[in-house]
């Protein structure tokens, strides 16, 4: 059962559209309608707002500024964890960031609320803002550092040497679900059907912020239009469309439009890396380097790990990497799938398949000559290190034997064709989680847990878990999740989601299993008779994951999953228009729980990968701060157009050292090194390195062959 | 305060006449999400850039938020509702749980219908932006489906698997 490549158990309401998300909900009845209007500035404050015309329009029954929202708990200082802050709303004249909510309108239909909005009259106060990441100045106050060795005299002593300057730009998640709330207070309760990746995690912020004991909120995200990092924090359009049923009585309904976004939910911020890498002739690294500067807010520091990712993929005697921030008046960075390594694995395979070239050997034997079994960071063994098994495997399907050695030596057609390759590595996680499991006696095995499924395939895999722990039909086991009111898990996020859940159900399920042997023994058919006989009632138990650090198996070893990526690209000889004409990727991510599910997931974050090489960029504009590109039509992600038959092969694993299932986390694994490999791709067709991604037509034609 | 102006409208939804009363500036998607109550056409971007709202109007896929609902009187509208049920599913739907053509499923609604319309705007020789021969019978081939499914968006990036579904679809000789 588990491990099966079993269709999605939600697979049939979701293709007959009777899946209902976050706004779709009718558990409220028909609701009043929200609506934000945005700043105009990118740094300032609100001079004078008039909201007159706006309250006179037909059907508005609320609008809210600075001067008259309610009272709400104050902005919390960011030591602490984000997950606990509040998010008061409305709070003051100041603009902190373009589209920053500077009023907000209810009225009895959406198309009465946007229209009233667009009745109020603002002055700004324009201040001048810091809109551009100008590069590395001289005082940086470096962060996050991991060192060993002098990596300066290594870098002296080289023989064969690197350094090279990279940026990656901002991302955003951008679920194809809108991000979207109702709100319904009732009797002394709110209710929120809130588009959400954790649901238990953001009752402690929302509670703050709305002046409201945690326990007065309920959350309930049954299915959810993706996520990729931006369900994970507290969003305004919880809290806003909370105080407002708070003040109104009726539920409200609050959906964030496409452009707001990208202005009100975080990117993953831009970043410059200095890479420095020095080798031995025969392609021992004697130094690897990697200098980040990440674009934060001064209030806000989410630190996209950029250099982290060179702690531990390969050893080398000499070593420093370490992150410094530099402050901009945008919306707070977030967590966008595959944080730290999608930018960073991209910038550190690129460079790695530039020194490669400079020793004049295969970029895969320079990574298996630097292959590592312990963390060099922590020097702990690493569990499952199989990242050697996934290139060579990968090289033999992908057929990289027949790759052009040279590049921009191979035409077909119009087209320069490259081959390329990338490592990809992940840290596995595991947090405190509990999930419910109870047998009922009338042949049913329910389980319950707040953990989401955000496309992930949770419904199948917990009840794929739990058939085989208690061998009954996948037929007979309902999962019900992403309810505040179901035991408290760390929701979706971190790739650590599926672990955490079916760790703890499979932990449920032993325990009613060694309950029934007490009193029935091991030797029955059927165990709902059992169940029947002994505990009328039905029977139920918890089962529990730990945090990692109070976990004995994480103090032993290091934790990662691995991947290796293949990508073959033809590059237009006239236009450098770039086309993925095929890729492969190999993936040891311990036991897999859903042929089906983890192959499609894997493949999506490889798609991620794709599109950060070649396609992702959000355009700031250097002058007043806002997304030049905040939709859909200019924030390029891929289409069908763009994208081939994908293979991702997942190579038979067991890691005994993440949990007694074996099972590790694949969410942002396949995104990892991929853009790397589709970077060195296109150096291999062209001769041509981009160091500034996405690696545009405009960025290749003038060093076109 | 005046009150906002409404319209009457009449529409055949799934075979269903439904009438209703508007305000003008309601998009044919709001009319069945919020009026109708038809949550499965899927809003992704309200601005003609996603294609998760997508339906036929008198047999022709639109992004019916980009259409106002009192422009449609009289008009035949078929959403995914109207297609398959979860007990009885229509075969495309099957091959997209079959292969796997979806992860969170929100643009999968509009995928589907797309992917039905773009099988018989090839067989009525539509030509495409990837159409080589105007004259000859277009081909059911990988790249004209693809060109033509590209309105559709995925964030989830399921492109490779509603591949797999259209092509094993079209090989039951549908
Ligand atoms: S919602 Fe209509 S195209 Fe996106
Ligand atoms: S399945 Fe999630 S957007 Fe397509």
């Amino acid at each position: 059962m588990i491990g099966q490549g079993i269709s999605r158990t939600d697979g049939p309401i979701k293709v007959t559209g009777r899946a209902a998300y976050s706004a779709e909900r009718q558990d409220a009845g028909p609701t009043l309608h929200g609506y934000i209007l945005g700043a105009g500035i990118g740094r300032g404050r609100v001079a004078r707002i008039d909201i007159a015309a706006a309250e006179a329009a037909p059907g508005v029954r609320l609008v809210w500024t600075h001067e008259n929202a309610p009272e709400q708990g104050p902005a919390e200082g960011i030591e602490g964890d984000m997950m606990d802050r509040t998010r008061p709303e409305l709070a003051s004249d100041r603009i902190n960031y373009y589209g920053m909510p500077i009023a907000f309108v209810v009225a009895e239909s959406f198309e009465e609320a946007r229209a009233a909005a667009g009745l109020i009259a603002v002055e700004y106060e324009l201040e001048p803002g810091a809109f551009t990441l100008s590069g590395f100045g001289p005082d940086l106050n470096w962060r996050r550092p991991s060192q060993a060795g002098d990596i300066d005299q290594a870098m002296r002593e080289g023989p064969v040497t690197l350094e090279e300057t990279y940026s990656t730009p901002y991302h955003f998640s951008q679920p194809m679900e809108l991000h979207a709330c109702i709100a319904d207070w009732r009797d002394g309760h709110l209710h929120l059907y809130l588009t959400a990746q954790m649901v238990n995690q953001l009752t402690t912020g929302l509670g703050k912020t709305l002046r409201l004991d945690p326990g007065a909120i309920s959350i309930d995200s049954a299915y959810v239009g993706g996520g990729f990092g931006s369900k994970i924090v507290l969003h305004c359009e919880a809290v806003l469309a909370s105080l407002a049923t708070m003040a109104l009585g009726q539920p409200v309904k609050l959906m964030l439009t496409r452009r707001q976004i990208f202005t009100l939910v975080g990117h993953r911020p831009a970043s410059i890396s200095r890479v420095r890498l020095a080798a031995t002739p025969d392609g021992r690294l004697t130094a690897l380097g990697h200098d980040a500067l990440i674009q934060v807010r001064t209030d806000d520091a989410w630190d996209e790990g950029v250099s982290s990712v060179g702690k531990a993929l390969y050893a080398s005697p000499n070593r420093l990497t370490r992150q410094a921030h530099q402050a901009l008046d945008v919306q707070p960075g977030e967590p966008v799938r595959g944080p730290g390594e999608l930018p960073g694995l991209m910038v550190l395979e690129s460079a790695m398949d530039e020194l490669a070239e400079k020793l004049g050997m295969d970029p895969i034997e320079l990574r298996l000559r630097n292959d590592t079994q312990i963390d060099p960071d922590k020097r702990l063994p690493l569990s499952g290190r199989r990242l050697a098994d996934c290139l060579r495997e990968g090289a033999e399907q992908f057929g990289w034997r027949d790759r052009p050695t040279r590049p921009a030596s191979r035409r077909d057609g119009r087209w320069l064709v490259g081959y390329g390759v990338a490592s990809s590595m992940r840290g596995h996680y595991q947090t405190s989680a509990e999930v419910l499991v109870r047998i009922e006696p009338d042949g049913f095995v329910i389980v319950r847990s707040d953990m989401t499924d955000i496309g992930t395939g949770t419904y199948t895999i917990v009840a794929q878990v739990v058939a085989e722990a208690l061998g009954v039909p996948m037929s007979q086991i309902k999962v019900e999740l992403a309810h505040t009111k179901h035991p408290k898990g760390n929701g979706a996020g971190g790739s650590w989601g599926a672990a955490n859940t079916t760790v703890a159900a499979d932990r449920a399920a032993a325990e009613l299993r060694a309950r029934i042997a007490v009193v029935a023994g091991t030797g029955y058919n059927d165990i709902f008779a059992e169940v029947r006989r002994h505990f009328p009632d039905g029977i139920e138990e918890i089962g529990k994951t730990l945090d990692n650090k109070d976990d004995p198996n994480y103090r032993t070893h290091a934790q990662y999953t691995y991947g290796a990526s293949f990508a073959e690209v033809g590059v237009d000889i006239d236009t450098g228009e770039v086309r993925l004409r095929r890729m492969l990727g190999v993936f040891a991510a311990g036991r897999i729980l859903n042929a089906k599910t983890a192959r499609s997931q894997l493949i999506g974050g490889m798609i991620w990968g794709v599109s950060a090489a070649l396609q992702e960029a959000g355009v700031l504009d250097p002058r007043h701060g806002h997304w030049v590109n905040g939709d859909f039509a200019e924030y390029l992600i891929p289409t069908h157009a763009d994208i081939p038959a994908i293979d991702a092969i997942m190579l038979e694993d067991f890691d005994d050292k993440a949990n007694h299932l074996g099972v590790k986390g694949i969410g942002e694994l396949g995104a990892g090194g991929t853009g790397g490999s589709v970077a060195n791709a296109v150096y291999n067709a062209t001769g041509v390195r981009v160091r500034d991604f996405p690696i545009t037509l405009a960025k290749l034609l003038p060093g076109l062959p | 305060m005046t009150a906002t102006p409404r319209l009457p409208v009449t529409l055949s939804v799934n075979g269903e006449t439904r009438t209703l009363t508007l305000d003008p500036r309601v998009t044919l998607l709001d009319a069945l999400r919020e009026h109708l109550l038809l949550t499965g056409t899927k809003k992704g971007c309200d601005q003609g850039q996603c294609g998760a709202c997508t339906v036929l109007v008198n047999g022709r896929r639109i992004n019916s938020c980009l259409s106002l609902a009192v422009m449609h009187e009289g008009d035949e509208i078929s959403t995914i509702e109207g297609l398959g049920t979860p007990e009885a599913l229509h075969p495309m739907q099957a091959a997209f749980i079959e292969h796997d053509g979806f992860q969170c499923g929100y643009c999968t609604p509009g995928q589907i219908l797309s992917s039905l319309s773009v099988i018989e705007e090839i067989r009525a020789g539509v030509p495409s932006h990837v159409t080589g021969d105007l004259e000859a019978p277009i081909p059911l081939s990988d790249a004209e489906i693809r060109e033509r499914m590209s309105g559709n968006l995925c964030r989830c990036a399921a492109y490779p698997n509603i591949m797999a579904a259209i092509r094993d679809y079209l090989g039951e000789g549908a």
